[in-house]
């Protein structure tokens, strides 16, 4: 069936979503994805970042929707025209979601291992705006190990669900889950639990921020110091096909891989991630491929030469002069607000 | 309370259980999870994880799946609670009626905040939101028992009446 | 005009016997042994009658979406989670009247070929569920549940399910999540309940008010319903007055008195309570946008309002409201509107799931807002602010509890604007005992 997004029609498999056909367009045209992992059933829906707007449900009824539609679990209709990238509403709404994703993160990308890699920052980058409107005090999390090799930073984490489908459908025995609700909801073990089990280290790639770290990579570097190379190995558990993650000679980090949009589709075994750290352990199949406006390739692979146009551009855009003389004298004495 | 083992409820209970689970198709147990915590918690006061994980044992679940539901609902309580356990409704047309002066002398009368346990353990004070009683507001409600109408007076009553 | 609680004050009514003695029952005579299910349904359609939980969708056309494959189970739920700030008026007739309810389930779940129906009522309501229960369980005895009703071959069990305390369970996909032992967290739409809905079986949830309504529709006709009301609001609808009123309580009215009669004629709130008079209005529960006095009792055209789905929406959300779930609250000038809003904005920040972003952050953003305004540290940006967040959050959510924590904010902003400047530039005065909602003596007719 024929779907127009941003004025391009291409031809999709009936029961393609909105998302999938921007998808098959190319990166400049699929809507953010911060909660749809297209690997895991039942994900998507909930961060409503890739919410866009169909001006034509079909070509049966051609009337629009009445509200935005998440693109990424609406399904295309014979003669659906959407807009994703031109449409004010959406892209208004979509700082709106920037704004509630950002309402009670830390901002702690300094410190964040995930830093460089962060699905948040690229969607903040994109479509946020530089000056925050709130000013009411953070909900805060301590974090908490669970085990010996994940780290839950729940200050970070924007609920998105994924780790606990992963947890679902890859892993045999579930042991983590979102507790509470609302904005005190939090993911969690309940009783100080690991996660113990073969696969459990895939929710560190799932994750698109840096909830959910690699204790073994801990601080180690920057993404950007590291220069990712293909490779493979015969385990018996998983496809052994992983990303290794090169600073200097020393093996820092081993990831599944991920295809452009961040999505892994062979899951791998927590002795691929977190024991095989010797090139000794490997046999390498060469770089990775990186987007070439990604900060991973910075300095690497002769693209120090190239001038990514478009994020340029939104930086002169979006880095205004900050006001940095806000009065502050209204904030709350430290105390819960009800 | 604390140890596993002594954690089982009662056969005419268990008989309860049983008949919940009937009420739904096989292999759709977990549906009796909302019940059975409330029998759980009626029988042990409060949803300790030793509690959930033989709830969970009786469905068959795995206990993440009840702690999650468990810590979703309001009325499950995750702590220790007092023998009688108030729960006062804090929406608009409670506070209409009066409430926040009722529920003020609630907690002075009883030497305690929301949240709070009496030293004796014999009341828990919490705030919740509408009870679907706005008409008869102030409205307390402990357990199954609903207190309306309330004034000052009258919770002076009810507190009397319970601390005998 | 009275058809659900016409007998409700009736002596033992809440037994069984008593409740036959006043011509309970013979709406499931009736329609078992004369109807066919779709002769109910048609009826049902005919009588107009529109859901009562508050979003009014006509019940005949939810009815006739229901799917129906071949050897798949179909379900009847019954909402009975009222948490609507304001709305209390299930809990009323289930409490007086459990058999009105249960007689309703009987005759819907025929109409839709479900076998097994379930009653699904918040779990603070436990001594209404007991009641229930009983009366099932009387109803069981006499032959009107269980196998082969009254000998026409028809089967229903019928269970109560107790909620754990969340507001969000209201929503009918929420509802069924929780009915599934899970969280309630609403489901995506498509597909809906009537095509996939309790373990992904063609599902129709309906308000206790709704269901309770079938039987009179069953026993006199869908067209005899349509007849009380006026135009598209049919029939007469429950309304749960509170707040200060001279006789709050429940009320059943026929759809179409003025809004000015209900407030004030004897039979009905019997005024403003002694000394005060009217401040403002929310109609509908928590959710709708309130309304000042002038214009709750008149249009902008000049016209009386009536206590009708299109007589209270007149106007869009700029001068009008909607009937919602008839929770009707009455404010009189002592009433500060911004503490008011503010636990409607707690309310909604509390009962938010957290499953989608603005939701879950929005909903507490405007509560620590309004928070600060009420306790006398709100900024002058803050009241565009919180419009603006509103309207970020409207719309752009997986389920209606979005929209409904959103609208009374921009609503009470719209209408108010006044009172929140009052408190921004008063902090002094807002924070002495700022959060004491009752201001001896205050008025604030600015």
């Amino acid at each position: 069936m024929k779907v127009t997004i941003d004025n391009i029609t291409i031809d999709v498999e009936p029961g393609t979503t909105i998302m999938n056909a921007a998808r098959q367009i190319g990166p400049h045209i699929a809507p953010p994805a911060m909660c749809y992992y297209e690997p895991l059933k039942a994900s998507g829906g909930k961060c409503r970042g890739c919410l866009v707007k169909v001006t034509a449900g079909s070509e049966k009824d051609p009337r629009p929707m009445p509200k935005l539609v998440p693109s990424c679990i609406t399904q295309v209709q014979d003669g659906m025209i959407v807009e994703n990238t031109i449409n004010e509403q959406v892209l208004e709404t979509r700082k709106g979601i920037v704004e509630f994703l950002l309402l009670n993160h830390p901002l702690d990308c300094p410190v964040c291992d995930q830093a460089g890699e962060c699905h948040l920052q690229d969607f903040s980058f994109e479509h946020g705006v530089s000056k925050t409107r709130t000013v009411e005090e953070r909900n805060t999390f301590e974090p908490v190990d669970l085990g010996p090799y994940i780290k839950l930073n729940m200050n970070r984490c924007i609920l998105c669900y994924r780790c606990v489908f992963t947890a679902d459908q890859i892993t045999d025995g579930r042991v983590h889950g979102v507790m509470h609700r609302g904005d005190h909801a939090e993911i969690s073990t309940y009783i100080e639990k690991a996660i113990d089990n073969d696969f459990s280290g895939n929710v560190i790639d799932v994750c698109p921020v840096g909830a959910l770290t690699d204790k073994t990579y801990r601080f180690k570097s920057r993404v950007w110091f590291s220069k990712p190379e293909e490779a493979s190995c015969s385990c018996g558990k998983c496809s052994g096909k992983v990303t290794l993650w090169y600073r200097g000679d020393e093996v820092i980090r081993v990831t599944a891989r991920k295809n452009e949009w961040g999505e892994v589709k062979e899951f791998i075994c927590n002795t691929c991630r977190f024991e095989r750290k010797k090139t000794s352990d490997w046999t390498l199949e060469g770089p990775t491929k990186i987007a070439r406006n990604s900060v991973i390739s910075a300095n690497k692979y002769g693209a120090s030469t190239i001038t990514p146009a478009f994020p340029l551009k939104q930086a002169a855009e979006q880095y205004k002069q900050i006001d940095d003389n806000r009065d502050r004298s209204f904030l709350a004495p430290k105390k819960q607000l009800n | 309370m604390t140890n596993t083992q002594t954690i089982q409820f009662p056969a005419s209970t268990l008989e309860k259980v049983h008949e919940i689970i009937k009420r739904y198709p096989e292999g759709k147990q977990k549906s009796a999870l909302l019940p059975i915590l409330h029998l759980a918690q009626a029988e042990w006061k409060w949803c300790s994880p030793e509690v959930m994980d033989y709830v969970a044992s009786l469905l068959s679940i795995k206990p993440i799946e009840v702690y999650e539901v468990a810590s979703f609902y309001t009325m499950f309580h995750l702590e220790p609670v007092g023998n009688h356990v108030i729960e006062y409704c804090r929406t608009g047309p409670c506070c209409l009626m009066g409430g926040v002066e009722v529920y003020d002398h609630l907690k002075s009368k009883l030497g305690i905040e929301t949240g709070e346990t009496t030293a004796d353990g014999k009341f828990t004070i919490k705030e919740v939101e509408c009870l679907a009683a706005c008409g008869w507001g102030p409205v307390f409600q402990i357990r199954e028992k609903y207190y309306m109408n309330l004034t000052t007076q009258k919770v002076d009553e009810i507190i009397e009446e319970l601390s005998k | 005009m009275k058809i659900l609680t016409e007998h409700i004050d009736v002596q033992g009514i809440e037994t069984i016997d008593v409740f036959r003695k006043n011509g309970g029952y013979a709406a499931v005579e009736k329609a078992l042994k004369k109807m066919t299910p779709d002769e109910v349904t048609e009826e049902v359609k005919k009588s107009g009658l529109r859901g009562r939980g508050g979003a009014g969708f006509p019940m005949g056309m939810k009815w006739s979406f229901l799917a129906k494959p071949e050897g798949v189970p179909r379900y009847l739920v019954c909402n009975a989670d009222e948490s609507e700030p304001g709305t209390f008026k299930d809990h009323y007739l289930m409490m007086k009247s459990p058999h009105t309810l249960i007689e309703g389930m009987i005759v819907s779940s025929y109409a839709l070929g479900a076998n097994t129906s379930y009653i699904y009522i918040r779990g603070e309501l436990m001594y209404v569920a007991t009641i229930l229960e009983k009366a099932i369980q009387e109803a069981k005895d006499k032959g009107l549940l269980g196998k082969n009703i009254l000998g026409s071959g028809y089967d229903l069990e019928l269970y109560v399910q107790l909620g754990g305390g969340a507001y969000i369970c209201g929503e009918e996909t929420a509802l069924l999540e929780s009915l599934e032992g899970k969280r309630g967290n609403p489901r995506n739409k498509p597909p809906f309940p009537a095509v996939k809905g309790l373990w992904q079986c063609p599902t129709v949830v309906n308000n206790v008010e709704s269901i309770a309504a079938t039987s009179w529709i069953v026993n006199n006709g869908g067209d005899e319903y349509a007849k009380i009301g006026i135009g598209r609001s049919t029939g007469t609808k429950l309304i749960s007055v509170s707040g200060h009123v001279r006789k709050p309580g429940v009320y059943e009215l026929p759809l179409g008195i003025t809004v000015e009669d209900f407030i004030y004629a004897d039979e009905w709130c019997g005024g403003i309570r002694d000394g005060h008079k009217l401040k403002a209005v929310v109609a509908g529960g928590s959710s709708v946008p309130i309304l000042p006095a002038e214009l709750i009792l008149k249009t902008t055209n000049g016209e009386n309002r009536l206590m009708s789905y299109e007589s209270l929406s007149d106007g869009g959300f700029a001068t009008g409201t909607m009937l919602g779930s008839g929770g009707f609250v009455v404010m009189d000038e002592t009433t500060c509107i911004v503490h008011n809003t503010l636990t409607f904005g707690r309310f909604y920040h509390h009962e938010s799931c957290g499953q989608c972003s603005p939701c879950r952050e929005g909903t507490g953003w405007m509560d620590k807002v309004l928070h600060r305004i009420e306790h006398g540290k709100g900024r002058q940006e803050d009241i565009d602010l919180l419009v603006d967040v509103a309207k970020k959050i409207e719309g752009n959510t997986i389920c209606p509890l979005g929209d409904a924590a959103a609208w009374p904010v921009a609503a009470a902003i719209r209408h108010f604007r006044d009172e929140f400047e009052w408190h921004i530039n008063h902090p002094e005065k807002a924070t002495a005992k700022g959060a004491v909602f009752m201001r001896e003596g205050a008025s604030w007719s600015l």
